[in-house]
């Protein structure tokens, strides 16, 4: 038995050895920018470039953005799809995890070639990005809400609701979402961490962003992508770290993710 | 999505029938979820299937197999696939196994609950550390000037990349896709293990099972679905990365989704029948994977109360 935790010891190690090592290294990276010496002159340069405020607030409001129109796509589908039309959930949980089956390179691919030419112009406005945020959060932000909609007892809020004379709108937005609050939550917490960093169609739908700016400064300059790259995960983990902060005392309101 | 409205007028019904005919109520919560099926086939299988359709299709319109052949004879073509497929394979497989083992270590390892609990919060963050900041990273790492790089040369003396060790590589990219492939795989596995019941394990030592039988015929063919299962989303989440790589590399290493980016930006080696061909490829390979995935799952499922 004592062998067995050995071993279990040495695979935690060399696990987090792969996690750390990469992150120490772009943060000694990252302070090497004066010769002989350590010194944050890399996030000197990286914070007094006007257009990393400019991105970085691009992606702020595509995040904003992504997060409402998200939100009230699928909270109320999730909630409706649990209240009443319990017999199409695989069907939706399917949608849901399409973005899995098409890469984002593959729908952005698409909806240019679609949305790109009349009839129908979508090119010259956000509103593809918005799409393509949405659509990538969309597997977290309905497992998260699913998760949190199984924890609470739904027909019998609604019911109650609705004898005290509520309308839909009461119902979602007094009584629903703030029961979901803490799903809800995460699933925004994750969807910001995703859209903040994302490359792929802010790149292929030339928009500006946070993750076209890192990728071109990376091209550009030689220490500053990695002072770049230290925020950006501060960022995730600072999103991630609120995600369990929030979950605290919520079981199974994890999350998964995946690669972009 | 198909609303089947059947208008029936009943009492009109000449000839009274003795059973109720097949009537089917036009549901009204079926409008509940109207927007989200109308964005779904919007902004989701519209797109899908238009690149399904056009990659039959000629520039001018024809129909046409010519995009798909195309594929075949373009070794470039050809290649990408293959380097795409080839870090798929490994990452998922490698990601599967050394992420199984951490899952293992923690769950049944006998650590500390701390060590687990930290593990999973890092998981959780290092999943969603792709992209862009996770390349420049790793350029940090093992790159010609990275931390690693270095004290490999000043502790063991060797210079890695003297020895023919490059990251803009099918393995160094692989070594990169690893660090979201195996948090990913903790994840997932970990409720897995959990699940694993005290009682299997007690039936399997009281029937006189050594620890390793108990692994080999009870513990191993539950989590098998599972395994499988993950590792098959391993591979789909590999094989559909581009900001990773394409930061990482540039054009160094031409993954499928790196020559459709470039068909997107206007390449012109690449016409956009043939990027819809690619395009087709891919989504082939993803709704396998995905169909794969939903295999295993409902295996898993028996398993899971």
């Amino acid at each position: 038995m004592n062998q067995k935790r050995i071993w279990a010891l040495i695979i935690f190690i060399i696990g987090m050895l792969y996690f750390f090592i990469p992150l120490l290294s772009v943060f000694e990276f990252s302070l090497r920018a004066l010769k002989g010496i350590y010194s944050f002159e890399a996030y000197r340069v990286a914070f007094q470039d006007p257009r990393f405020y400019e991105s970085f607030g691009y992606s702020f409001v595509w995040a904003i953005l992504t997060i409402l129109c998200s939100m009230l796509l699928i909270i109320p589908t999730a909630y409706w799809v649990h209240l009443k039309l319990r017999k199409i959930k695989p069907v939706i949980e399917f949608i849901t995890l399409m973005p899995f089956v098409v890469p984002a390179v593959v729908l952005a691919f698409g909806l240019i070639r679609l949305y790109g030419k009349p009839p129908l112009v979508l090119t010259g406005s956000p509103a593809l990005l918005i799409v393509g945020y949405i659509t990538l959060s969309m597997p977290y932000m309905y497992r998260a809400v699913d998760t949190g909609l199984r924890a609470i007892d739904v027909k019998t809020l609604t019911e109650a609701a609705q004898s005290l004379g509520a309308g839909w709108g009461t119902i979602l937005f007094k009584i629903i979402f703030p029961n979901l609050r803490v799903a809800i939550l995460s699933g925004v917490f994750l969807t910001f961490a995703i859209v903040m960093g994302e490359f792929t169609f802010a790149s292929l739908l030339v928009w500006p962003a946070f993750g076209p700016y890192m990728e071109e400064i990376g091209a550009m300059r030689a220490y500053t992508p990695q002072a770049l790259s230290v925020v950006s995960f501060l960022l995730t983990w600072l999103s991630i770290g609120l995600i369990q902060r929030v979950a605290r005392g919520a079981p199974g309101q994890g999350q998964v993710a995946g690669a972009r | 999505m198909s609303r089947t409205v059947t208008p029936v007028n009943r009492l009109s019904d000449g000839d009274a029938p003795k059973a109720r005919p097949p009537f089917i109520k036009f549901d009204w919560a079926w409008l509940g979820v109207t927007p989200f099926l109308l964005y779904a086939i919007f902004f989701l299988f519209y797109p899908s299937a238009s690149i399904f359709v056009r990659s039959f299709e000629s520039p001018e319109g024809h129909f046409t197999f010519q995009n798909i052949i195309n594929i075949f004879n373009r070794s470039d073509i050809l290649n990408a696939y293959k380097t795409s497929i080839s870090i798929s394979l490994i990452t998922s497989i490698g990601g599967a196994l050394f992420g199984f083992l951490l899952a293992y270590a923690i769950v049944l390892g006998g650590l500390p609950a701390s060590l687990r609990s930290f593990l999973l919060s890092f998981s959780g963050v290092a999943s969603n550390f792709a992209g862009v900041p996770l390349a420049f990273a790793f350029i940090a790492t093992i790159g010609n000037a990275g931390l690693l790089t270095r004290a490999i040369e000043a502790y063991l003396g060797i210079d890695i990349h003297a020895h023919g060790f490059s990251i803009y590589t099918i393995w160094g990219l692989s070594i990169v896709y690893m660090y979201f492939q195996f948090p990913l795989m903790v994840l997932i596995m970990a409720p897995a293990l959990d699940g694993l019941r005290r009682e299997w394990r007690e039936a399997c030592e009281n029937l006189g099972g050594t620890y390793l039988q108990y692994w080999r015929y009870v513990a191993l063919p539950i989590l098998l679905p599972s395994l499988l299962g993950t590792t098959i989303l391993l591979f789909g989440n590999a094989f559909g990365a581009y900001a990773t790589a394409y930061a990482f590399s540039g054009s160094f290493i031409n993954l499928v989704t790196i020559l459709i980016g470039a068909v997107i930006q206007g390449d012109v080696l690449y016409d956009p029948g043939l990027g819809n061909a690619l395009a087709l490829g891919m989504i082939l390979i993803m709704s396998l994977s995905m169909v794969g995935y939903a295999w295993t799952q409902r295996k898993a499922a028996r398993w899971s109360t």
